[in-house]
């Protein structure tokens, strides 16, 4: 028997939606209740909620209140948050070409200097973890990646850029994650990947999935626009790895 | 088969309707109409589905031309004038545009967005179960982006059904009603008061991503960054300005500061319509009080059938008469960058 869990907190996210949070911090044995949560929440089948939102360290669930009130539905979620975590059972498993540096990677050399290191260790040190998908959020397919290299952690820039490329991988604070459309980032460009993690008229649309894990490679700068070219075209390129 | 010919349009105006839920674990958000009730009350007088896809206009002026047949339309939403051939249209009825005649709409007055619903809906591939656009994510049909001039939309042609208008309950007013949540302890009970007790700006700065309010600095207690975690439609969100965000249908599904409170749904499209400038409040209310409402406020959607009402006589009805001159008789001169009106002007 496992120690009891501590019960989440409870938030009112407005009159259709709850927020479950397990920790005000990033926290990876919270993240894995979230999505364990986010799991027996599809599973329950219940009544009334429309939709799950997995974040780092909370789920928000939408529900219709003409189905189900906020106590109702707030009593089942702590019910089904007491559950012990089941172990992931072969979660699958990513390879997500990256090109660093560069024009892809225009902040591999400051993030080098400003950890005092050399841009080849900071791709290493990048490329050595083993990551989960956190959460996916903010815009379609962002996909936020937990396990990050504590050397790597370091704060946000001072003034985030209005426009980063498509694909770009970087970090910021203690994260690290794959963005899929450009967009404004506040976070250092380490690389770009020619996968999409979201691709409308492609089967998946959503490549990743919370909880899916992703191992970072290298690629050449001719290499990823070669891959660019046919992702843009539908293909994957990203490969599903054997446990 | 007809077409509706985009003649002219301002920005801010895009194919929309009752969204995409249900993917937002992904982070694509579900987009859709601003104001669900007034998309709602113009498809329900041409006989569509509730939340069927209606051309959302922004602000400024726009004109419609029926292409290949007739078109029938209704108007609802942001009060403008509005006339087709020189005749005035009123608002929340159905009207026919004969092929080839252009209905001609002026600003917005003391409201921000219209709906014109087309009888048998726009046509258009739907992405994941909508037309709506979201041109950061590059959907929307039959335009992945806000409407021009010069683009057609498909629609069926008119039917020869009598016209109707609708009878709706007197309009909510009041201040914009607030459930606090889910971070508001991260706000002293002075910063809540302040948030409570103040007059607020909608900012000219504002879109369908979120609403930029302009009025006191809201201070938090242990700083603005909190860990990413997820939104909804109304979310109040604080940012290190202290200048409050309201996220509206094109938000980001997560954001990383505190929300301070979340605006109810049933005063969303509400809240939505209020012009850049006007002043307005803000009042919390209990959950129990904000589910009562939202079950008031399904129940007027459901009615809303059950409202309309046949114009006999088109030419002859009083109602729509006055309706006309009303719509007739003020235009506000707006300012093109913030939608700020400037000065009632009579013509």
């Amino acid at each position: 028997m496992t120690a009891a869990l501590s019960p989440p907190r409870l938030l009112p996210s407005g009159d259709s939606a709850i927020t479950v949070e397990f920790s005000r911090n990033i926290d990876d044995t919270a993240n894995q209740r979230v999505l364990a949560l986010d799991h027996a929440v599809a599973i329950e089948a219940i009544t009334g909620v429309t939709e799950t939102v997995p974040t780092y360290r909370s789920l928000l669930v939408h529900y219709d209140p003409v189905q189900i009130g906020f106590d109702a539905l707030g009593e089942k979620l702590l019910a089904l948050a007491r559950l012990p975590v089941p172990a992931e059972t072969s979660p699958r498993r990513w390879r997500v070409p990256v090109a660093y540096g560069g024009e892809h990677g225009i902040d591999l050399e400051d993030v080098a200097k400003a950890l005092k290191t050399t841009p080849d260790e900071i791709v290493a040190r990048h490329i050595a973890a083993d990551y989960r998908v956190a959460m996916i959020g903010f815009t379609p397919g962002w996909s936020y990646l937990s396990g990050l290299d504590p050397f790597l952690h370091m704060p946000r820039r001072q003034s985030p850029r209005l426009l980063t490329p498509a694909g770009t991988i970087s970090i910021g604070g203690v994260q690290t994650g794959v963005q899929c459309l450009a967009g404004p980032s506040g976070w250092h460009l380490l690389g770009r990947t020619p996968v999409r993690t979201y691709q409308l008229h492609r089967d998946p649309t959503f490549l990743l999935e919370p909880g899916d894990h992703v191992t970072l490679s290298v690629i050449d700068h001719k290499t990823f626009a070669e891959q660019d070219r046919a992702a843009e075209a539908g293909e994957l390129i990203a490969e599903l790895i054997a446990s | 088969m007809s077409k509706l010919v985009i003649s002219s349009i301002g920005p801010a105006s895009s194919v929309q309707d009752g969204g995409r839920p249900g993917s937002q674990r992904y982070g694509l958000t579900p987009g859709g109409a601003i104001d669900r009730l007034a998309l709602a009350v113009a498809n329900t007088l041409v006989g569509n589905k509730t939340f069927a896809a209606a051309v959302e206009i922004g602000p400024f002026g726009a004109s419609f031309t029926a292409r290949e047949g007739a078109v029938r339309v209704a108007l609802s939403g942001a009060p403008r004038n509005a006339d087709i051939a020189k005749r005035s249209v009123a608002f929340e009825s159905s009207v026919t545009l004969a092929d080839g005649e252009t209905l001609t709409l002026g600003f917005a007055r003391g409201a921000a967005f219209s709906y014109l619903a087309i009888e048998g809906a726009i046509e258009g591939e739907p992405m994941f179960g909508s037309l709506s656009v979201n041109a950061r994510a590059g959907l929307g049909s039959p335009y992945p982006r806000p409407l021009q001039a010069g683009d057609e939309l498909k629609v069926a042609a008119a039917t020869g059904r009598t016209e109707r208008r609708i009878e709706l309950p007197a309009a909510v007013n009041g201040p914009i009603r607030v459930v606090l949540g889910p971070q508001d302890d991260e706000f002293s009970d002075e910063a809540k008061h302040l948030f409570l007790d103040s007059d607020w700006k909608i900012s000219g700065t504002s879109d369908r991503m979120g609403y930029r309010l302009e009025g006191p600095v809201i201070k938090h207690l242990h700083g603005h960054n909190i860990v990413s975690d997820g939104t909804v439609n109304g979310s109040i969100q604080v940012p290190g300005s202290g200048a409050p965000i309201v996220l509206m249908p094109d938000r980001g599904t997560s954001g990383g500061y505190p929300k301070i409170a979340t605006v109810i749904s049933s005063d969303l499209g509400r809240f939505a319509q209020i012009p850049t400038g006007h002043a307005f409040r803000f009042k919390a209310i209990s959950m129990a009080e904000a589910q009562a409402e939202l079950r008031k406020f399904t129940e007027l959607l459901r009615s809303l059938p059950d409202r309309l009402r046949d114009i006999e006589n088109f030419d002859l009805n009083l109602e729509a008469l006055q309706d006309a001159n009303v719509a007739g008789c003020a235009v506000n001169a707006v300012d093109a960058a913030t939608w700020q009106v400037l000065s009632p002007d009579t013509t």
